[in-house]
């Protein structure tokens, strides 16, 4: 298995992941970290319905994440590392080895300014995103694969209408 | 009211929420409305730049108010479907049905079935039943 893209979404999986880049990337596998889904047995079984049958999902905490990804890192089969949120990536990045950091979803909430169509932050969200980067993570805003990969710090000098 | 009626009747009684990917929702069901003059008994829900859990208050909310128990998604995977299959788990009753296309949201457009559920798993059928190919085989 290898990585080829570390992705913050907020929606998990869903059509992007899986069709956008799951098909053109020819991915196998999804790793999804997510603490709250890590212990939900139903929401587990709710994403590997979401997937086709050729292509596995496994689920982990943050915690249990970080060492594994190593070995996720060295087999030849493609995979992707998603999480749900900008901390539980910082803990990838911090002790699982994470380098580049997709930002595809991060949606609407109250609190949030809008960046891009699909990128909502606050102000504590952009100096977490900031953070990725100071630790050598080189940040990147991209939804789908067609579209251009919008470096960190035009992504937090955009704004745009809701 | 139907678009294609242009009369004075009552609002129709929502029978199901349409939800899907970018313009999906409104695209179906102007076209439902265009050929059956039923489109108002669908509801079109509009995710665009929605969180998930904005996602599924949004469908938990359009349900309650309008007392449609049946929603229709476009894909299995995508993050509307997700959504609703919480909200029906939450609610404790609905049906949903992913991969609606047009054959299908107008078979239940159509029919008189009281039991909209039951509408929903006939359209459903339909639907599936809907899709051909044509042309010359390589």
């Amino acid at each position: 298995m290898t990585i080829v893209l570390n992705r913050i979404d907020d929606r998990l999986i869903h059509g992007q992941v899986v069709v956008g880049w799951g098909q053109p990337l020819d991915v196998k596998f999804i790793v999804l970290v997510d603490d709250a889904v890590a212990e939900s047995d139903w929401e587990q079984e709710l994403y590997r319905m979401g997937v086709p049958p050729e292509m596995e999902v496994r689920f982990h905490s943050a915690a249990a994440a970080a060492p594994l990804l190593d070995a996720y890192r060295t087999g030849a089969r493609p995979g992707i590392l998603l999480t749900g949120d900008i901390a539980t990536m910082r803990r990838l990045v911090e002790q699982g080895g994470v380098r580049d950091v997709n930002v595809g979803g991060i949606h609407h909430r109250a609190g949030r300014t809008q960046h891009l169509r699909y990128v909502f932050l606050t102000l504590e969200e952009e100096d977490a995103l900031r953070g990725l980067a100071a630790l050598g993570a080189v940040v990147t805003a991209q939804d789908v694969p067609g579209a251009r990969a919008v470096p960190l710090e035009e992504l937090l000098a955009t704004r745009e209408d809701a | 009211m139907s678009e294609a009626d242009g009369g004075t009747a009552a609002p129709a009684v929502k029978r199901a929420l349409v939800a899907g990917h970018a313009d999906f929702a409104f695209g179906l069901v102007s076209a439902v409305d265009l050929i059956t003059g039923r489109g108002d008994t669908l509801l079109p829900i509009q995710v665009k730049g929605l969180c998930g859990d904005d996602i599924q208050q949004l469908l938990r909310d359009s349900m309650l108010a309008s007392g449609a128990r049946v929603i229709f998604t476009d894909l299995q995977a995508g993050s509307c479907t997700m959504a609703a299959r919480k909200v029906l788990r939450e609610l404790g009753e609905g049906t949903l049905v992913a991969g609606a296309n047009l054959p299908m949201l107008l078979d239940f457009a159509m029919s008189s079935d009281p039991d909209a559920a039951a509408a929903a798993r006939q359209a459903a059928e339909r639907g599936r039943a809907a899709v051909s190919v044509h042309g010359a085989t390589t």
